[in-house]
C-alpha cells in the first residue's frame, strides 16, 4: 500500500482487526519499528492544572512526526517536555515516562543540558542571537568545546539548512539582518550544528510567508535522513504534505489534552478512524 | 452628468479639517514650556557659576588645578581634591561594580521567585532611598574604626571614604543592572537553553553581552552620584581646611584626604570674598569631571550598543 500523497509505503500501519481506542497504542508488531522517543502515559501539570493527560505515542526514527490539534490541546507543552524545556518554568511537573533510547528523560540522574544537546529545538518566532551569522551557528559547538574545523562545521550546517549560498559572503553580518524565512533557516542550521538526533519544531512556519514555508518543508524532507523530526503545527495542510506520522490531540472538557488518534499521515487524513479526527481534518472545528 | 457638490456638514464622510485642536496645541505648548523651564534653570546655574569662575581661570590658569589647599585664597587650588576624587572613583568602581553586578545576575537569573528573593528586592530598593548622611555614619562607625584599629592612623583615609561611597551606590548599581538584565527578551534565553547551554553559558554568552549597554549606563549614573556626594565624606573625615601629605601612593591612601565636593563645601563657608570666586571655580571643575566621566562611559556603552 503506497500513499498517494508521499508516494512511499507508510512504515506504521494500524492493525485493522482491533477497534481503535482514543490512545491508539501501537500493537506489538509495530513496536519493532525503531522509535527514538517513546511517550508512555505522560501527563503534564502546571501547578495543579493538568495540561495533557495520558499521552502515549512513539516517535519513529528518521521520520517526520506531526502533532496537530486545536488551540489549548497542549501540543506545545507536550513538545517542550520532550527536551525538558518546561523545566525552565517553575511549577511544572511530569507524570509518566518519556523514553529516549530506553532511558527515562526525567530520571533523577539525567542532566537536562545533555538532553537538549541531543534533542534540539526550533521555535515559532525565529530567534537568532544578536551575533554574526557565523557566531550563531558556532555557538552550540563552542559550548561543547569543539576543537576541530569550526569553519567547516559552520559551512556544513548552513548547507544542510539550505541557506549557505545566500549567506556565504556575509557570515560576519548580524543574524538579525536576514529576512524571516532566512532567520528561521539560520535557526535550523544553528540547531543542526550541535548534531542532535532529534529536532523538535514548534510551529516553525507560522510566522513565515508561504514561499518560506515551502522552503522549510523541503528542508525538513531533506534532513530527515539524518535526524528525526517532530513538528507541532496548526496548519493541517502542512501536516498532510510534510509528515509521515500524525498525532491528533484534542482538548477534553477538563482542558487537558489527550490523543484522539495517531497513525500514518495518509490514513489520518484520508481514512480516520475517529469521528472527531474526521471533523478536525475536514475543518469542521478547530 | 451633474457634479456632486461637497459642503461641510452636509456630507458626514468628509475628511476636511474642522477647526483647530486647541487642547492639543495647549498641551504641546505646556510640555515645551516645561522643557525650556528645566533647561533655563540649568543654564542659570551654570552661567552664574561660570561668571564668577572665569576670572579665576583667567588669572591663575592651570595653577589653580595644581595648587594645594591653603588659607590664602591667592594660593589655594584644587589639586588635592582632584587626586582625592580620582582615588575615590577608582575605589568605588572596584568595590561596588563587581559585587553589584553579580548580585543583580543572581537575583535575575539564578534565584527563583520566592519570598526570600522578594524580601531582598524590597530591601535593596529601601536602601537606595536612605539619605547619604546615614551612610556617612555607617562609614565612620565601621570603616574608619576598622582601619583605625588595624593600622596606626586614625582611619580617616580615602579608602574609608571610597568604601563608604561604594556601599552608598551599591543599591543603585544592583537596581540598574537588574533592570538591564530583565530587559533582555526571553526568546534569547530560550534559544540558548534550547541548544543545550548551561545557565552560566547563557548568562555569560548571551545575557551579559545583551545587557551590557544598560549595565554600563547604570554604572555611569552611579559614579556620577558618588562623585558629587559630600555629607558621607565629611563624616568619614575628609579634611576641611588644609593639609599636606608625602607624595607616595601609600601616603595618599593612608593619610588624610579630601575631595572636590568637600573643598567646595569648605570654601563656600569661608567669609572672604575671594573664596567665593574660588568656590565657583571649584564647582566648574567638578562639573567638568562629571561630564568627562559620563562621556567616557557613554562612549563605552555605544560601542556595545545593539539594536533589536
Amino acid at each position: 500500500m503506497t500513499s498517494t500523497i508521499t508516494g512511499r509505503s507508510p512504515l506504521w500501519v494500524p492493525d485493522d482487526g482491533h477497534e481503535s481506542s482514543p490512545t491508539a497504542t501501537p500493537t506489538p508488531v509495530e513496536a519493532a519499528v525503531p522509535a527514538v522517543i517513546r511517550l508512555q502515559d505522560v501527563s503534564l501539570y502546571y501547578g495543579d492544572f493538568r495540561a495533557v493527560n495520558g499521552i502515549t505515542f512513539d516517535v519513529p526514527t528518521h521520520q517526520i512526526t506531526s502533532i496537530i490539534g486545536p488551540s489549548g490541546s497542549g501540543k506545545s507543552t507536550l513538545l517542550r517536555s520532550i527536551n525538558r524545556m518546561n523545566d525552565l518554568i517553575s511549577g511544572t511537573r511530569v507524570e509518566g515516562k518519556i523514553m529516549y533510547h530506553d532511558e527515562d528523560l526525567y530520571a533523577s540522574y539525567v542532566d537536562p543540558v545533555e538532553v537538549r544537546r541531543r534533542i534540539g529545538m526550533v521555535f515559532q518566532k525565529p530567534n537568532p542571537f544578536p551575533k554574526s551569522i557565523y557566531d550563531n551557528v558556532a555557538f552550540g559547538p563552542r559550548l561543547n568545546g569543539f576543537k576541530g574545523d569550526l569553519d567547516g562545521l559552520v559551512e556544513a550546517s548552513l548547507r544542510r539548512a539550505a541557506i549557505w549560498n545566500e549567506v556565504k559572503d556575509k557570515l560576519k553580518q548580524s543574524g538579525l539582518s536576514l529576512s524571516g524565512g532566512q532567520q528561521q533557516r539560520l535557526c535550523i542550521a544553528r540547531a543542526i550544528a550541535t548534531d542532535p538526533e532529534v529536532i523538535l519544531m514548534d510551529e516553525p512556519c507560522s510566522a513565515l510567508d508561504p514561499r518560506a514555508t515551502l522552503q522549510i518543508e523541503q528542508l525538513m524532507a531533506e534532513i530527515k535522513e539524518r535526524y528525526t523530526i517532530v513538528i507541532v503545527t496548526h496548519n493541517m495542510q502542512q501536516a498532510a504534505r510534510a509528515s509521515d506520522k500524525t498525532i491528533f490531540l484534542n482538548m477534553a472538557d477538563d482542558h487537558a489534552g489527550y490523543v484522539v488518534e495517531q497513525g500514518p499521515t495518509v490514513q489520518i487524513f484520508t481514512d480516520p478512524k475517529q469521528q472527531l479526527t474526521e471533523d478536525y481534518v475536514s475543518g469542521r472545528f478547530g | 452628468m451633474t457634479t456632486p457638490s461637497v459642503t461641510i456638514g452636509a456630507n458626514d464622510r468628509s475628511v476636511r479639517r474642522v477647526g483647530v485642536d486647541v487642547g492639543g496645541l495647549v498641551f504641546a505648548g505646556a510640555l515645551l514650556f516645561a522643557l525650556l523651564f528645566s533647561l533655563a534653570i540649568l543654564a542659570v546655574l551654570i552661567w552664574s557659576q561660570l561668571a564668577q569662575a572665569l576670572p579665576v581661570f583667567a588669572e591663575r590658569g592651570v595653577d589653580f588645578l595644581t595648587s594645594d589647599l591653603s588659607s590664602n585664597p591667592a594660593n589655594a587650588g584644587v589639586a588635592q581634591g582632584l587626586i582625592g576624587t580620582a582615588l575615590l572613583v577608582l575605589i568605588v568602581a572596584l568595590a561596588a561594580f563587581p559585587i553589584g553586578i553579580m548580585t543583580a545576575i543572581y537575583l535575575e537569573e539564578y534565584s527563583g521567585d520566592n519570598a526570600f528573593a522578594r524580601f531582598v528586592d524590597i530591601n535593596i530598593r529601601n536602601l537606595a532611598g536612605v539619605p547619604s548622611v546615614v551612610y556617612g555614619i555607617l562609614g565612620l562607625t565601621v570603616f574608619v574604626a576598622l582601619f583605625a584599629s588595624v593600622g596606626d592612623g586614625n582611619g580617616k583615609t580615602v579608602i574609608s571614604g571610597g568604601l563608604t561611597l561604594a556601599v552608598l551606590i551599591l543599591p543603585l548599581v544592583i537596581i540598574t543592572s537588574a533592570e538591564a538584565i530583565r530587559a533582555v527578551p526571553d526568546s534569547l534565553r530560550e534559544a540558548g537553553f534550547g541548544l543545550g547551554a548551561s545557565r552560566w553559558q547563557v548568562v555569560r554568552g548571551l545575557i551579559l553581552p545583551a545587557a551590557a549597554p544598560g549595565i554600563l549606563t547604570g554604572m555611569v549614573l552611579s559614579l556620577s552620584r558618588a562623585i558629587g556626594e559630600t555629607a558621607p565624606l565629611i563624616l568619614v573625615g575628609a579634611v576641611l581646611g588644609s593639609f599636606s601629605t608625602g607624595g607616595s601612593l601609600e601616603d595618599l591612601l593612608t593619610g588624610p584626604f579630601t575631595a572636590l565636593p568637600t573643598i567646595i563645601f569648605d570654601w563656600a563657608r569661608k567669609p572672604q570674598q575671594e573664596f567665593q570666586a574660588l568656590t565657583s571655580a571649584a564647582i566648574i571643575v567638578l562639573l567638568v569631571v562629571t561630564v568627562v566621566t559620563n562621556a567616557f562611559a557613554i562612549l563605552l556603552r555605544n560601542r556595545y550598543d545593539r539594536s533589536w
